[in-house]
């Protein structure tokens, strides 16, 4: 379970997180939808401590994630994180990039994290590219690439922060499906998307952010659908 | 000797360098004045004269080095201001949201510098590496001017012994030539080995 609770954050005087409070529940997805620059992004870059917060409290798994004693490396082996742009590292191959970390950071032998990798890879579809430097693959395949690498620490949780907003528009349906596969098999995700109709299929519940507040929270039906804010009606309007 | 003193000077160079180019990019004021002014002297007055300040200048001080510690600084110094701005336009050329994933895979920093941003920031420099080292070598030839014998000032002194000043210094040409293609066509097989994307 993800607790974020009453999490403020400022860069400098600009105050960017309001006061957020969620809760994942294990094996729910949660699509957060807002304009840019509401705070969606940080929030995440939060939960797995990439980004410190000013005060209160996210708890993963009853692990305290700002705690001094918490120790953030092992805690990020818990929460995947896939970026907007796909962050491929350039100088491995495909099978290298997955079974990198496996190896240095979980202490997986060379033969297990290829194993593993290899596996990963072969979920995402990307088995014919083992091989290949990312150089030669497109957006899409290696945004898939990224999502492989994180799944290999065998996380609990995945963030995705606006996955498919850097692809070519062709590109943007084999990213989808990769995530609504990893939702049908149960993974608990927090997806920062500006895909409407996605966060229409696949989420249990959609987080309208606003200004660093969530504005409106609830099931898609409600918040994409009926929603109550005048706010989420402005913006849903200007997205369609 | 040419090449002892040239290669020593760059591994110094190379060291103080990346030192430098922290110190540049740390954004620390009280720092930062010394690395800045020590790569625009190092850059922008000749590469002779900072010869001459390791020799005469420190000499005027009463602190006299040997000949081969005034050219081993003199390069190292001169090597370093320009290997400093290399590691920094280096370091900017790769994208902070790679250290950012490294880090969210549970790397620690160190971890995710020698992993993923060094090999990324060798690749960038190593081009520029293999000219400052070029020029290492045939700036060495300067030290001939400070009283060190190395392959230019061995060539000036059989040189001036025999009068046979032409051929001398045409031999002297022919080994710097080959010495700096040597040190090209090695560089361009290790890139090929290092290099693969």
């Amino acid at each position: 379970m993800i607790e974020v609770k009453g999490v403020r954050k400022s860069f400098g005087d600009l105050e960017v997180l309001k006061g957020i409070d969620l809760v994942v529940e294990k094996g729910e997805v949660i699509s957060v939808i807002g304009a840019s620059g509401s705070g969606k992004s940080t929030m995440l870059y939060c939960v797995n401590a990439l980004e410190s917060i000013d005060s209160g409290h996210i708890i993963v798994d009853g692990v305290d994630v700002h705690s001094r004693d918490t120790n953030v490396n092992r805690l990020r082996t818990n929460i995947g994180m896939v970026f907007q742009q796909w962050n491929s590292f350039p100088h491995l191959t495909t099978l290298e990039n997955v079974a990198l970390a496996p190896r240095i950071v979980l202490g997986k032998s060379k033969q297990e994290a290829l194993e593993i990798a290899r596996k990963q890879l072969e979920h995402v579809g990307l088995v014919d590219k083992l091989d290949v430097y990312p150089s030669r693959m497109s957006g899409g395949q290696q945004q898939r690439l990224a999502i492989a690498r994180a799944l290999a620490m065998e996380p609990n949780y995945m963030l995705f922060d606006e996955v498919t907003s850097a692809l070519d528009p062709e590109l943007v349906g084999e990213v989808l499906d990769t995530l609504r596969l990893l939702s049908d098999e149960g993974m608990s995700m927090i997806v920062v998307t500006h895909e409407i109709g996605f966060a229409r299929d696949v989420s249990d519940r959609v987080a309208y952010f606003h200004e660093g507040k969530i504005e409106e929270l609830g099931p898609p039906s409600q918040v994409l659908d009926n929603p109550e804010s005048q706010q989420t009606r402005k913006f849903l309007a200007n997205v369609r | 000797m040419t090449m002892e003193v040239a290669v020593l000077a760059m591994l110094l160079g190379v060291l103080l360098g990346l030192a430098l180019a922290m110190v540049r990019m740390s954004g620390n004021r009280s720092v930062t004045w010394f690395a800045v002014g020590w790569i625009e002297l190092a850059r922008n007055t000749p590469a002779l004269l900072q010869l001459f300040f390791f020799g005469f200048g420190l000499g005027a001080f009463g602190l006299h080095l040997s000949p081969f510690m005034i050219v081993l600084c003199g390069l190292s110094f001169n090597n370093a201001g320009y290997l400093a701005e290399t590691f920094r336009g280096g370091f900017n050329a790769v994208p902070p949201t790679q250290l950012k994933a490294a880090r969210s895979l549970g790397m620690t920093l160190g971890q995710s510098y020698i992993r993923i941003v060094i090999p990324q920031v060798l690749r960038v420099v190593y081009h520029p590496m293999t000219n400052q080292m070029v020029w290492s070598v045939l700036m060495s030839s300067l030290a001939m001017l400070v009283g060190y014998r190395e392959l230019a000032g061995e060539t000036q002194f059989l040189a001036s012994k025999t009068y046979r000043i032409f051929e001398f210094f045409l031999v002297a040409a022919v080994i710097y030539y080959l010495m700096v293609k040597l040190i090209l066509v090695g560089s361009r097989l290790l890139s090929w080995r290092l290099f693969r994307y």
